[in-house]
């Protein structure tokens, strides 16, 4: 072991090509890790804001928002059921958002809420909003007038909120009748009624069964009621976003115990003579493969320090367009499958190190 | 066994009784070592001289506890090591003999000093004891001045010197060497020698020095003639 230790420290230039590459899969695993939680943080905002224990869509909605259609008269009969606290209307629409003096139209999401829940507080007056803090990004100051949608319909912005973003498209949070207002002026199409909602947001009593309340929920409506990560991975795109993600992910965690295996694999090759010297004088196989071990981890836990450096300075250089967000559990999840790949990758040389006969190392049994 | 201290002639480091060594070489059996037999004393220095391929090398790994032989019976300092399995063969090499190979083979990214003391830190005797000890055999090997060097920065004599320290590190009762002057010009040689006599010596060990060169004989107390794989009576 302290041998091991000692070889990194005296000898860093034989272990610069594995630390170099290391640092590199290091930087694109937690890259992908963070476009990862980028994408999917501001994909979901919309829904994770109100901290609803069941988001429930309505028969035909097959688990869409926008194809989802609650009522008001539905909604007070959901909150008549047992273990249910109450229930809130909420709906949203994807439409254009013109920030007075911006020439580019920003891409929002127009949230329309009943009542206060999660971290949205009392809805605003009717014409007015709160814009979530990336409009800021974009030029808005508090106390602008936006134009929603072809129909330019205006709203006031009266304060910020955060991380309320839907499918990437900034938040702005209105109460119903401006939504219904701001939907039906650009969507002639899809008129919504004075008392419609699109899904409903239901809170649990304290002392609610879960499991028979959301059964309850569901034989009356005819719909789904989904949990919070349900209801997230039922937006459209946000499932195959992740898993598509992920698999890169793991992807790059197997090359990283591929390059480890290999370059171990060699480094072992030539230490052969040096192994048998060891065992000669009467070092154990479980020695011999801890100091290796113990380099592969070494080696593994710098390259995330130095790949998580260069990860930090990425993130400052990119265009915030550009979904980044840097989690802690994305981090010790990078550091922890890079440490298990390069004992992985380590143990494949496990084999040779055990076969290696002390008896070679005077030149007998070759 | 350890020898019990009623025993009035001390335990002979070596008896080797009947000892045969078949290597397998494909569907070939090559017979290495014939029933050879060899008692070395506790304080003995033999030297052991035979031709290419006549089998010293396989004798001196199987008394070392390296190789296992096919048949008969390799007792040790009186401790019997001829059914010792891998894991034992490991533990009673790094605490009992001290080798030296042909090919120096230190480790080259430690100093002399460490080169030493990494064979007592394998074997769980590493610390400051350790270090006293590796500094005062490499100031006896004339190393005194080369504590603090790395094998390539010492030319041949004295890397083989520092290997004759690492052999005698942990105190075994035997040490083994082979050709450990082959390398060496017949002057430095002739030194090593003379140094290896006196280190043994000094220590009332015994040893087996394998070697080609007859003119080596001489610093032994005794020489031990082997041709294919038979000792001769001498
Ligand atoms: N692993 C092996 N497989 C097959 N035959 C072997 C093996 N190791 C040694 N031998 C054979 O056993 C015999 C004795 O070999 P050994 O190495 O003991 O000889 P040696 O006396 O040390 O020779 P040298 O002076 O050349 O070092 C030789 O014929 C050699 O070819
Ligand atoms: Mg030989």
């Amino acid at each position: 072991m302290k041998l091991a230790l000692l070889e990194l420290r005296r000898r860093p230039g034989r272990f610069a090509v594995i630390g170099t590459a290391l640092v590199l899969l290091v930087l694109l695993m937690l890259f992908l890790g963070n476009i990862r939680s980028g994408l999917f943080l501001g994909s979901t905002g919309a829904i994770r804001i109100h901290e609803a224990d069941r988001y429930v869509f309505s028969e035909d909605a097959r688990e869409s928002i926008l194809r989802s259609e609650v009522t008001e008269v539905g909604l007070r009969e959901l909150e008549r059921i047992d273990g249910v606290a109450d229930a809130r209307g909420f709906g949203v629409s994807l439409l254009g958002v013109q920030i007075p003096g911006e020439s580019e139209v920003a891409d929002g999401a127009i949230g329309g809420y009943e009542a206060a829940g999660g971290r949205l507080p009392e809805p605003p007056p009717i014409g007015q909003g709160l814009a979530d803090e990336g409009f800021q990004d974009l030029g808005l100051s508090l106390g602008e007038t936006v134009l929603v949608g072809p129909a330019e319909v205006p709203v006031e912005v009266i304060g910020w909120i955060d991380d309320s973003n839907y499918l990437l498209q900034n938040g702005l949070w209105v109460n119903g009748e401006t939504w219904r207002q701001i939907q039906n002026a650009n969507r002639p199409d899809a008129i919504i009624g004075p008392d419609e909602w699109q899904i409903a947001l239901v809170d649990f009593a304290a002392s609610a069964d879960a499991a028979a309340t959301t059964a309850a929920i569901e034989s009356l409506i005819g719909g789904d009621a989904l949990d919070e990560r349900d209801a997230m991975f039922a937006i459209p795109g946000v499932p195959e976003q992740n898993a598509t993600l992920t698999a890169v992910i793991y992807a790059t965690g197997f090359v990283v115990a591929l390059v480890v295996a290999l370059f171990f694999a060699l480094l072992t090759l030539e230490r052969i003579g040096l192994y048998a010297v060891l065992k000669a004088t009467g070092a154990s196989d479980g020695t011999l493969v801890a100091g290796l071990i113990t380099q592969a981890v070494t080696v593994a836990l710098i390259s995330v320090v130095f790949g998580g450096v260069l990860s930090f300075l990425l993130g400052l250089a990119v265009p915030p367009e550009v979904p980044l967000v840097a989690t802690v559990g994305q981090t010790v999840f990078t550091l922890i499958a890079v440490v298990i790949a390069a004992v992985l990758g380590g143990l494949v040389s496990l084999r040779r190190i055990i076969r290696i006969e002390p008896a070679s190392a005077i030149g007998a049994g070759l | 066994m350890p020898s019990s201290p009623t025993h009035v002639s001390p335990t002979p480091a070596v008896q080797l009784e009947s000892v045969r060594k078949v290597y397998q070489s494909g569907d070939d059996e090559v017979v290495a070592l014939g029933h050879a037999s060899l008692t070395v004393a506790s304080d003995e220095i033999v030297a052991l001289v035979g031709p290419s391929g006549s089998g010293k090398t396989t004798l001196l790994s199987i008394a070392g506890g390296l190789l296992r032989a096919s048949d008969g019976t390799v007792l040790v300092g009186g401790e019997d090591i001829t059914t010792y399995d891998q894991k034992q063969l490991t533990k009673f090499r790094g605490n009992n003999v001290g080798f030296v190979f042909q090919a120096v083979n230190l480790v080259p990214f430690l100093t002399a000093t460490e080169n030493l003391t990494v064979v007592a830190e394998m074997n769980g005797r590493g610390g400051s004891a350790a270090k006293q000890r590796a500094h005062a055999l490499l100031e006896q090997l004339g190393l005194g001045h080369r504590k603090r060097n790395l094998p390539d920065q010492l030319s041949g004599g004295e890397r083989q010197r520092v290997a004759i320290g690492r052999a005698l590190m942990n105190e075994p009762g035997l040490v083994l060497f082979d050709e450990p002057t082959s390398a060496l010009d017949s002057k430095l040689g002739v030194q090593v020698m003379e140094l290896i006599r006196s280190e043994i010596k000094g220590r009332q060990t015994a040893a087996i020095i394998v070697t080609h060169d007859t003119r080596m004989t001489e610093f032994a107390d005794r020489t031990v003639e082997i041709a294919d794989g038979e000792l001769l009576p001498t």
